[in-house]
């Protein structure tokens, strides 16, 4: 709800420094550069074993890497556990829907951050509030205009792309600085996803920078600012998806391509 | 929402509620003096130990765990708490406390092998069992605990309410299922304990400890123990090493009955209370209608299948 006052449009919000990741004889992570600027949505994309997954690890906090560092605001941040990243204001919207199902929308939105009811017995005991928890579930979901009737239904009886809307919708409510989100449309139908692609929209206009990863190029070439294509633990390019095509995009990603074989408006 | 609906209890209660109904119709229709205050408040003193045992239980459940442990927990703890009061002469109150303090670290013992070297409830639970009722024996050289201070049976005197005699243990019983019912529907803990149960690696991600909500859940539980084992100890007079042996599984079929699913993360301790009432009827009714008590072990066995079979065909569907 809170969000930072929109730095100036270009200003890096979150930046990776040399980021490099071992595991015994695997490396990785090998020296991964990556930045996030205010107010866009940059997808992250990359075949298996290109340390995707790692870098979103690392930037999320559920991994801590060997060496390089990680930058919020240009201040260096270390992060030991997910918890360590929301407390700089990265939230993460995980891809195996991180909600309890037979709790209620407004529980799971509240979920680990649970509003008291005021007096010092209540705070002691701590007495939750379910009214004003409901009355803040039902204001944030209309800021992001997710139709959802009742926030006093239990996520099981939603839709796939409902739940994800409510975990979105969570991690956007929350998130002071980053939102990551971990292919969030993958399980989902085409009208489905694009539910979730419009709120992934709707939550970047607000003025929160959002991590796409994704493997869903059409999904990608619809919604995201910037592409950075991750290959053999490295930033292979960071490509424009307004002046490069869908095939060049996956012939990087492939290494068929190098990102100087594309031309100088394709990379940005 | 202001429908009318929303003065039912909800769905979760009403199947066990109607179940509770039903069987006590039948034995009223059967059983002559099934249908007295007084028998009403005999089978109230014959629920509390179970309906005790039962909270924990129930506590443990809800984060899709399972306690085979509790009965033999509760022998050791009234064994703790009426040798230390007649051997070592300790005061009544304090041995009350040196009892439930036994247990408590008993549950916590438990909790540790869970959280700490993962070990599956059922497995841990089904050792700490044996060597409960291992300890239970050989501190008591399997011998009842007799001439006990009376403050250590006031809870099974009876307290007149309304014509009917009624046992303090019963009162406490009910308070404490009130106690639990408000910190599990209205405490960030208490909601923390269904998410856990529900989805532990998405409690877990929102920043909740789901350690230390388990390590809690069960060394709470290892409590209830120790003040079912006072119950027990004030019902029976003495303590007892071969007690808790049919309440420990009954309190699991309580919880069954009750309507909380063995999945975890569902369910309500109203309904545990309905579960142990159902027993405690059914024990009850068979009893006055002359049945042996092999058939009611046959009887209770029954019901616990039908509960759980309807537990595992609603998860289906969900």
């Amino acid at each position: 709800m809170h969000n930072a006052a929109s730095p100036s449009p270009r200003s890096i919000v979150l930046q990776a420094k040399g980021l490099v990741k071992r595991y015994g004889q695997v490396t990785a992570l090998d020296g991964v550069d990556f930045e996030l600027r205010a107010g866009e949505i940059l997808a992250v994309i990359g075949d298996n074993g290109a340390g995707k997954s790692s870098l979103i690890k690392a930037l999320s906090g559920a991994l801590v890497p060997d060496e390089g560092e990680i930058l919020m605001n240009g201040q260096p941040i270390h992060m030991k556990s997910p918890i360590d990243a929301r407390r700089h204001g990265i939230e993460t919207v995980y891809q195996d829907l991180a909600v309890a199902p037979a709790m209620t929308i407004a529980e799971n939105l509240f979920l680990g951050r649970e509003l008291f009811k005021p007096g010092a017995l209540n705070q002691l005991f701590k007495v939750i509030d379910k009214k004003r928890m409901l009355a803040e579930a039902i204001e944030r979901m209309n800021d992001l205009k997710v139709g959802i009737r009742s926030m006093t239904q239990a996520v099981e009886t939603l839709s796939g792309g409902q739940r994800q809307c409510v975990a979105v919708a969570r991690a956007a409510a929350f998130a002071r600085h980053v939102v990551i989100m971990d292919e969030p449309t993958a399980a989902l139908g085409v009208k489905e996803g694009n539910m979730v692609l419009e709120l992934i929209r709707r939550v970047r206009d607000k003025g929160l920078p959002v991590i796409l990863i994704s493997h869903n190029m059409p999904h990608v070439f619809e919604i995201a600012d910037r592409i950075h294509v991750q290959r053999l633990g490295r930033r292979a390019a960071i490509l424009n998806p307004k002046a490069v095509s869908m095939s060049d995009t996956v012939a990087v990603m492939t290494g068929a391509m190098t990102a100087d074989q594309l031309p100088r408006e394709a990379l940005c | 929402m202001k429908d009318w609906s929303r003065h039912l209890p909800p769905m979760a209660v009403l199947g066990p509620l109607l179940a509770l109904l039903a069987a006590s119709a039948f034995f009223a229709i059967q059983a002559d003096n099934f249908l007295s205050g007084q028998n009403f408040s005999l089978i109230l003193q014959q629920v509390m130990v179970v309906g005790l045992l039962a909270i924990g239980q129930t506590l443990i459940i809800l984060t899709a765990g399972i306690d085979l442990s509790c009965g033999m927990v509760m022998a050791l703890g009234s064994i703790v708490m009426t040798k230390v009061a007649t051997e070592l002469g300790l005061h009544p109150l304090l041995a009350m406390v040196l009892g439930i303090g036994a247990t408590t670290a008993f549950g916590l013992v438990n909790g540790l092998l869970v959280t700490r070297i993962k070990l599956p409830p059922f497995i841990v639970t089904l050792g700490t069992m044996n060597i409960a009722f291992a300890i239970t024996q050989i501190y008591s050289g399997a011998q009842t605990v007799t001439d006990l201070p009376e403050a250590m049976t006031l809870l099974g005197d009876p307290i007149m309410i309304a014509g009917t005699p009624v046992a303090g243990g019963v009162l406490l019983m009910l308070g404490l299922y009130a106690m639990v019912w408000f910190a599990l529907s209205n405490t960030a803990p208490g909601r923390h304990l269904y998410a856990v149960g529900n989805n532990r690696e998405a409690a877990r991600l929102t920043g909740i400890s789901t350690e230390r909500v388990l390590l809690t859940v069960y060394a709470l539980a290892g409590m209830f123990y120790g003040i079912a084992a006072l119950l027990s100890v004030a019902r029976t007079g003495v303590g007892d090493p071969q007690a808790g042996q049919t309440e420990n599984l009954d309190s699991i079929t309580a919880v069954v009955l009750g309507g909380t699913s063995l999945f975890g993360g569902r369910g309500i301790i109203v309904g545990t209370l309905i579960g142990a009432l159902i027993v405690g009827v059914f024990r009850n009714g068979l009893t006055l209608m002359g049945v042996s008590s092999v058939y009611q072990i046959l009887i209770t066995g029954i019901l616990v299948i039908l509960a759980v079979a309807t537990d595992q065909l609603s998860h289906k569907r969900a």
